[in-house]
């Protein structure tokens, strides 16, 4: 069994993000980039079905700039197989990024897809189940666990109340949660050898699917800031502003 | 305008989100619901009792009876021949079912809004919510999902909505619904709740967590959230993850112990109306957000303020 993990090139989690004064945008000049995290969570559950024998090939998909391929130089280095690079220098929303999935989707014939659960830049938590839906496919989001069988799939998500676990025919949809793994970090051979494995370059205009922008965004602004209160010296003086809140008895 | 809402419902009560997308829904137009489920007569009934609610559709069929998104969004994709919004509040089941919805229409969605504007544009956070973006829809229909805690709660009485059958979509028979471990909190449900006492790394283990913050949490009468490290160390339940990829809180006050202030984190409480922390390092990033603070160590300060409550 293929499996099929789309990953994608954002900000680095632990750098705060910075608006522009003009309120154009984030600014991303100069700033650290890695592979969105839930994504490495996916690389690292599609790495180890293929350590158990259960996958037979894993293959990362990134859309997005020439300079996403350092994030899929990463999968490989993880343990990918091949990459494919759809290049495109304006941003690609979820949606048109779900058809262009299901595109290579149609080429690769995986029988298992796992997505992030969200990108951390636009925080949408869209693109598994819009591909989903195109590929009339059943689906499983906010992954914690994992089971693979001949023909089904049994998928435990982290939902609002606790924890749900459904079966799903495959091919199907699997979009990951924090809890699904600990990703490994890529030994220093590994990224050696990650260099020397395939990687396709294509063109959007390769799938003929229209990427045009559907959402106008008009401004991006900084939220309102709060700003640190005071200092209690002792549990007496936080007991007495507890008290003045109206919530202490 | 007319908006379809789906209700999102557990053991026959409406849940608190879905109020909460009611007056965002409100705010785009007319508010149609749609109540989705197995045995959903009485749901129904309360769902046409909401204020500002003018008409309600039911699908009740056993196909239905755990919200899986391949049966749900064909019945929605039907509906909205008549409608040209749809709602959803971005909560778990929420964030499951609304893209597929999108998808099948062909229009992007909007997560997460945290407003409607004049003009027809939302906002909404991105960057866990270091940045809020303002956008606008070119699709003829739409697709939204609401952050709870932006908007007030309707009015659970006052309305009195006509209540219609829909025929089900039926069983796909691509999915099926296995088991579920869902935790029943004695103590307020996070999302909803006036007080949240949230716990960090800090707390050590499940014991020494539940030793010092339930307590706490009971004489307040608190929901208890924590931190993801605390979640992934197995100090407590999933469901109590409070953050950019756990729940969205605002409560009147929280009060975060043993607790850093990642800017994952802040992303699911900075929105709190006040802001209390109590940690031992004075120069914990937590202490930058808080209204009040206390350096000490959590495990002398928490027992002494339970007791002096
Ligand atoms: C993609 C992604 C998503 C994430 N989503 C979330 C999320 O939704 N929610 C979330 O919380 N995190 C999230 N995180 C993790 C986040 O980055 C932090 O790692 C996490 O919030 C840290 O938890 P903590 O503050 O409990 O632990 P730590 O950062 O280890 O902080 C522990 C704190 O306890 C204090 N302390 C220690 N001992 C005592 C004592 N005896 N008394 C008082 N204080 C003490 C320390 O000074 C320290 O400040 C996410 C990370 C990633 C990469
Ligand atoms: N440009 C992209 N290239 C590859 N995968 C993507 C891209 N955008 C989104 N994804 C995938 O979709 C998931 C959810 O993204 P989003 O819907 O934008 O929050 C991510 O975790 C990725 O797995």
């Amino acid at each position: 069994m293929k499996i099929l993990v789309p990953v994608k090139r954002v900000i680095d989690y632990n750098v705060k993000p910075r608006v522009r004064a003009d309120g154009s945008g984030v600014d991303l000049a100069n700033v650290k980039m890695s592979m969105n995290p839930f994504d490495e969570i996916a690389v690292e559950e599609a790495v180890r079905l293929k350590e158990k024998g259960v996958a037979t090939e894993v293959v990362a998909v990134s859309i997005g700039s020439a300079k996403a391929q350092e994030v899929l130089r990463t999968a490989l280095a993880m343990g990918a197989d091949r990459a494919i690079l759809i290049e495109s220098d304006a941003e690609v929303e979820p949606l048109a990024v779900a058809k262009l999935l299901a595109a290579v989707q149609a080429e690769e014939q995986a029988g298992l897809m796992i997505l992030g659960k969200q990108a951390i830049d636009d925080d949408s938590n869209q693109t598994g189940q819009m591909l989903a839906a195109l590929l009339d496919l059943p689906q499983a989001t906010f992954a914690s666990k994992l089971e693979v069988a001949a023909d089904s799939v049994t998928v435990t998500r982290e939902v609002d109340g606790g924890l749900e676990t459904l079966k799903l025919d495959l091919p199907a949809i699997v979009t990951t949660d924090l809890r699904l793994n600990e990703p490994r970090y890529a030994s220093l051979p590994n990224i050696m050898k990650a260099k020397s494995k395939p990687l396709a370059t294509r063109a959007v205009a390769d799938f003929g699917v229209d990427v045009t922008p559907r959402l106008e965004t008009l401004k991006v602004t900084e939220p309102a800031k709060r700003v640190a209160g005071v200092k209690v010296a002792d549990v007496d003086e936080l007991v007495a502003k507890l008290k003045s809140l109206g919530v202490a008895a | 305008m007319k908006t379809l809402l789906w209700v999102e419902h557990e053991d026959g009560g409406i849940k608190d989100a879905t109020l909460s997308s009611v007056t965002a829904a409100a705010r785009i137009g007319e508010v149609h619901l749609l109540v989705v489920g197995y045995d959903v007569g009485a749901v129904a009934t309360q769902a046409a009792a909401i204020a500002g609610v003018q008409k309600v559709h039911v699908a009740d069929d056993v196909a239905y009876a755990h919200a899986l998104a391949e049966n749900v969004a064909p019945l929605i994709v039907q509906l909205m021949a008549g409608h040209d919004v749809f709602v959803a509040p971005a909560t778990s089941n929420g964030k499951n079912i609304a893209p597929r919805v999108a998808a099948l229409l062909d229009v992007m969605q909007i997560s997460d809004i945290l407003s409607v504007e004049e003009d027809g544009s939302f906002t909404r956070p991105i960057y866990a919510g270091n940045a809020v973006a303002t956008v606008r829809s070119r699709d003829a229909k739409k697709v939204v999902t609401v952050r709870g805690t932006a908007f007030d709660k309707a009015a659970r009485e006052g309305g009195s909505a006509a209540i219609e059958t829909v025929a089900s979509t039926g069983d796909r028979g691509v999915s099926a619904f296995v088991s579920a471990v869902i935790v029943r909190q004695e103590r307020p449900e996070l999302t909803s709740a006036k007080m949240i006492v949230a716990g960090g790394r800090a707390l050590k283990d499940s014991e020494t967590f539940a030793q010092h913050l339930f307590p706490l949490a009971d004489k307040l009468g608190a929901a208890v959230g924590a931190s993801r490290a605390a979640v992934d160390a197995g100090y407590v339940p999933n469901d109590y993850q409070v953050g950019q990829t756990g729940k969205i809180v605002a409560p009147e006050i929280y009060l975060a112990v043993g607790i850093s202030g990642a800017i994952q984190h802040l992303a699911g409480m900075k929105d709190s109306k006040t802001i209390i922390a109590i940690n031992k390092d004075a120069d914990a990033p937590i202490f930058q957000v808080a209204d009040i603070g206390l350096v000490g160590d959590l495990f002398q300060v928490v027992p002494e303020l339970t007791a002096k409550l």
